[in-house]
């Protein structure tokens, strides 16, 4: 197995899909003869075509809903939305269309497209290139939600993504593209979609992340660990539907738990996941759950400081972690 | 009206698009009364334009082309084989309804047998299904053309020009046609557009445009059967003005009290049906025996499927939950 970077990862699931089925064919604002603007989609108009990696007019909704026309039709695209902030004139398609073309019309048409989008902040873009976007979609009954945390997964829930008969959203954190690496299965590699993943055992305490955030608090963890706490990690994966099971599974286990994103704390995916566990495990719980998240603002500010005073970091989620394990 | 021999069609040709613009009529004006005697909860209608909708229909080929219509296409799906018995379980929301097994409002049709795909009600957001079919066919090859109706209020939307804009640019086999009745809901176009005519922005995004007589099924048969034409030959899509006439309000849920009472009183002039009746009369097509003896098979096809649709069981209350994925979750 070759070490590859998060964003390779993705490229590799893409190349290995439209090379092994005709049907699936990627679109976007420069993803043609650019290859994206980060390259995720670099090299694949010369080895496929103009049309099954094409290049389209900047404007989002017809890039979604011609997706949508087209996988009716029995096409698998795989949109490419440039950066996660510009989803928002698509979101008619998203929420009115794909999400409920299998129920409206009672399982007659499907609509299996996915939608690619790099979200998240770090990486000095602002308030319009750093947004977690994720809980707008993560709400809608009929929408998949995905976002990976690590090469493999990216790659595995992808491939996954593709193949599945329903809508998928597929949020890649930009940060994670050349920061995360490591050995990554070569061909065919599935995830399963709406599987959390427990990416570090523990007794002492939970945490439940998803997305970027799963790295920090592996590094938060591994530092805490020299305090003599131990803390699982729950990697949900999949934030719409929710694992609920593994979510009640981890918290109960060691009855302190985290919650970690990089989103604005209210009305967040976290939230959700506290509610689950409030519901569920209230006698299993040894302290209140500890939620940590952006603050209640735009995200992000451009200047450095205030950059880094929104992000999510390991040093945060340690120093969080250490008050948990203490309580 | 044009000349129907010059436009290649045969008598039986003329009586086969009368046949269904007669029944889409007959049905809607059934489901009006059924909806003013408190049995059906809301009708929206096709009234005044089946001669744009049949017209542009017969032009197509049902087998292989794909449409994506609009609330008001019932006589277009009905020419494309959505069947009356159909068309009253949706009006009542039974368990037999093809377009959304219940889930929908009526008049959101969907039958992926006869290649009509399912829409919902925000408006405009079908026209980008059909540009993205019309691509597929494109990337294949294949010899079909996907066709989409809208309102003129819709082209008033941002789905609109994102979608006929890729038209233009990928010379995709496409028709729009926009049958515009004058209002949207209860707004005059003159408050919708400043145009002169829809069509006209054709130009502006690089393909064939129209503005016909939407009254006139030939008219209509006429420029869609080009359109197809110049679709299949890759020489890209057309935008198609149907100038037609609403009959009824907006919905049954309003009146057309914003009308003014000489434009109410002379609306049925232009009643399609009825300009399409006396030139089949005058051109010897068909005589008074032959629209007495279809009358009388309409209203017993309509009986019969109303009869049948009240009688039908409704949904299971738990069909609530089901395929909102391709698996059953959450129940």
């Amino acid at each position: 197995m070759a070490k590859i970077s998060y964003l390779q990862a993705i490229h590799q699931a893409l190349d290995y899909e439209m090379g092994q089925d005709e049907s699936v064919f990627v679109l976007g604002e420069d993803v043609g003869k650019k290859g994206g603007v980060f390259k995720v989609t670099a090299g694949l108009q010369e080895k496929y075509g103009a049309l099954r990696c094409l290049d389209t007019p900047l404007a989002e909704s017809n890039i979604v809903g011609t997706s949508i026309g087209a996988a009716m039709m029995g096409k698998r695209p795989v949109a490419e939305i440039q950066f996660a902030d510009y989803i928002l004139p698509a979101t008619n398609q998203i929420l009115s269309e794909a999400a409920k073309i299998r129920y409206r019309s009672n399982n007659d048409w499907n609509c299996p497209i996915v939608i690619r989008a790099p979200f998240g902040g770090g990486i000095h873009g602002a308030l319009y290139h750093s947004q977690s976007v994720e809980t707008i979609f993560a709400s809608t009954p009929g929408l998949k939600v995905v976002v990976p945390s690590t090469p493999a997964d990216a790659k595995g829930l992808l491939i996954s993504a593709i193949r599945d008969n329903d809508p998928v959203l597929f949020f890649e954190h930009k940060k994670a593209y050349r920061l995360l690496k490591e050995e990554v299965p070569e061909g065919d590699h599935t995830v399963p979609i709406g599987k959390a993943d427990i990416k570090r055992e523990g007794d002492d305490i939970t945490v439940i992340t998803y997305g970027l955030c799963v790295n920090y608090a592996l590094q938060a963890a591994e530092r805490l660990s020299k305090d003599g706490y131990e803390a699982e990690i729950l990697d949900l994966r999949t934030i719409y539907p929710l694992d609920k099971e593994s979510i009640i599974k981890a918290a109960s286990k060691t009855g302190k738990v985290l919650l970690v994103t990089e989103d604005n704390l209210e009305g967040s995916i976290i939230s959700e996941v506290a509610a689950i566990i409030a519901e569920n495990c209230l006698y299993d719980l040894d302290a209140p759950i500890m939620r940590l998240a952006g603050p209640d603002v735009p995200s992000m500010p451009y200047a450095p400081p205030m950059e880094d005073f929104f992000m999510i970091n390991p040093d945060k989620i340690e120093a969080k972690m250490k008050e948990l394990a203490e309580h | 009206m044009l000349d129907y021999k010059e436009e290649g069609l045969e008598p039986e040709d003329l009586k086969e698009m009368y046949r269904t613009m007669h029944l889409a009529r007959k049905l809607d004006e059934r489901m009006w009364l059924l909806n003013r005697a408190g049995k059906l909860p809301f009708v929206i209608s096709c009234q005044g334009q089946e001669a744009t909708q049949v017209g542009a229909g017969y032009a197509l080929d049902r087998d292989v082309d794909i449409i994506s219509p609009y609330y008001r296409d019932l006589a277009l799906v009905t020419h494309f084989g959505m069947t009356a018995e159909e068309t009253m379980l949706s009006a009542f929301a039974k368990k037999g309804d093809v377009s959304s097994g219940g889930k929908q409002m009526p008049s959101h049709f969907s039958k992926k047998s006869c290649n009509i795909m399912t829409q919902g009600s925000s408006v405009t957001t079908q026209l980008l299904h059909a540009v993205g079919a019309s691509f597929k066919f494109k990337m294949d090859d294949e010899k079909r053309v996907a066709l989409t109706t809208l309102g003129e209020g819709s082209s008033n939307q941002g789905d609109f020009h994102e979608g006929l804009n890729f038209v233009g640019v990928h010379d995709l086999p496409f028709i729009c046609i926009i049958e515009n009745n004058d209002y949207a809901i209860s707004v005059p176009r003159e408050l919708q557009y400043g145009a002169e005519k829809l069509s006209d922005r054709a130009l502006g995004y690089g393909m064939h445009g129209e503005h016909i007589d939407g009254n006139d099924p030939i008219a209509v048969y006429k420029a869609v059967k080009e359109a197809r034409q110049r679709a299949v030959n890759g020489e890209g899509g057309t935008l198609i003005e149907a100038m037609s006439t609403r009959l009824t309000a907006h919905s049954s849920d309003d009146d057309d009290s914003y009308r003014e009472k000489e434009e109410r009183e002379t609306m049925k002039e232009s009643d399609c049906l009825i300009k399409f009746r006396s030139y089949i009369l005058e051109h010897g097509v068909a005589d008074e025996a032959w629209f007495e003896a279809l009358e009388k098979e309409a209203k017993a096809v309509i009986t019969d499927a109303t009869k049948a649709a009240e009688k039908a069981p409704y949904p299971d209350p738990e069909e609530a939950l089901t395929h909102v994925y391709e698996e059953v979750q959450h129940g």
